[in-house]
């Protein structure tokens, strides 16, 4: 069987790279996927607790998060929508209007 | 080495290498796929886990409609290659390190910690345990979910709307 550190230590690298990835991008719809490659890299780490501990409490709460996130990306792609519109441009270097 | 763990390594090199190419790549739709492939990858571990529920719900509500979602804001804008600015040096000096440094502190305190082995359990009673935790002990939060889901509609609807309608 596959130790359940090795699925915890893979759900640290790939939030680690959505970090980087968050940090690193300049497109607005970019910096979203990094947001749910996080989350994703969180769920992996519910399920694998779950199995580990026998209990399946973990994977009805990756159940919410995946709901949450698909409210989230609903909502979210909307407000890229109208940024775009309004803004021109995707980049989030030039949406600055509450900058001094 | 036996089967599961090298299927383990199969995937989470997939899931890894999909993840540097969400970052290597420039065209948004680019970093769409690259996403898609990890959550490919990622169902493909939690079937692997024995979580069989999720990894259906992985493909089809994350594979299937937010991902079908991002491909269309992406056409729907003719989003082009991002444009290389000079990016603040806050985020080259003290954002790498950081990002590497979380990394590094959350897989220390994994490799010290000792759990039990995931174990897979069988097919049916785990979707069974799982049906049976979500309409008896979390049927309250089920069921303000269809809420967020439905103020969740309303807002994309309001904020999608042309003005002057």
């Amino acid at each position: 069987m596959v130790p359940t550190n090795y699925y915890l230590i893979l759900s640290a690298v790939l939030f680690g790279l959505g970090i980087v990835a968050f940090i690193f991008k300049r497109n607005i719809i970019t910096i979203f996927m990094a947001i749910e490659l996080m989350l994703n890299a969180v769920n992996l780490a519910f399920v694998a607790f779950s199995q580990a501990f026998g209990k399946s409490d973990g994977e009805v709460f990756v159940l919410f998060v995946i709901l949450v996130a698909a409210a989230e990306a609903a909502v979210g792609l909307g407000i890229i929508i109208l940024t775009a519109r309004n803004r021109r441009s995707l980049n989030v270097e030039r949406v600055n209007l509450l900058k001094l | 080495m036996n089967a599961s763990l090298g299927i383990f390594f199969v995937l989470a090199a997939v899931a890894v290498a999909g993840a540097v190419s969400l970052i290597l790549q420039r065209h948004p739709i680019h970093c769409a796929l690259s996403l898609i492939v990890v959550m490919v990858a990622l169902a493909g571990l939690y079937l692997l886990l024995g979580a069989e529920f999720v990894a259906a719900v992985q493909i089809i509500v994350y594979g299937g409609a937010i991902m079908v979602l991002f491909v269309f804001v992406i056409m729907l804008l003719n989003a082009g290659e991002e444009e290389r600015t000079n990016f603040s040096k806050i985020a080259a000096y003290a954002g790498i390190p950081m990002a590497v440094a979380v990394a590094g502190l959350i897989a220390a305190a994994i490799a010290r910690s000792s759990l039990p082995p995931a174990q897979a359990t069988t097919v049916l009673t785990s979707t069974k345990s799982l049906s049976m935790l979500l309409f008896r002990e979390f049927v309250y939060p089920f069921e303000l979910t269809s809420f967020l889901i439905l103020v969740a509609i309303l807002g994309a609807i309001v904020l999608a709307q042309r003005e002057g309608n």
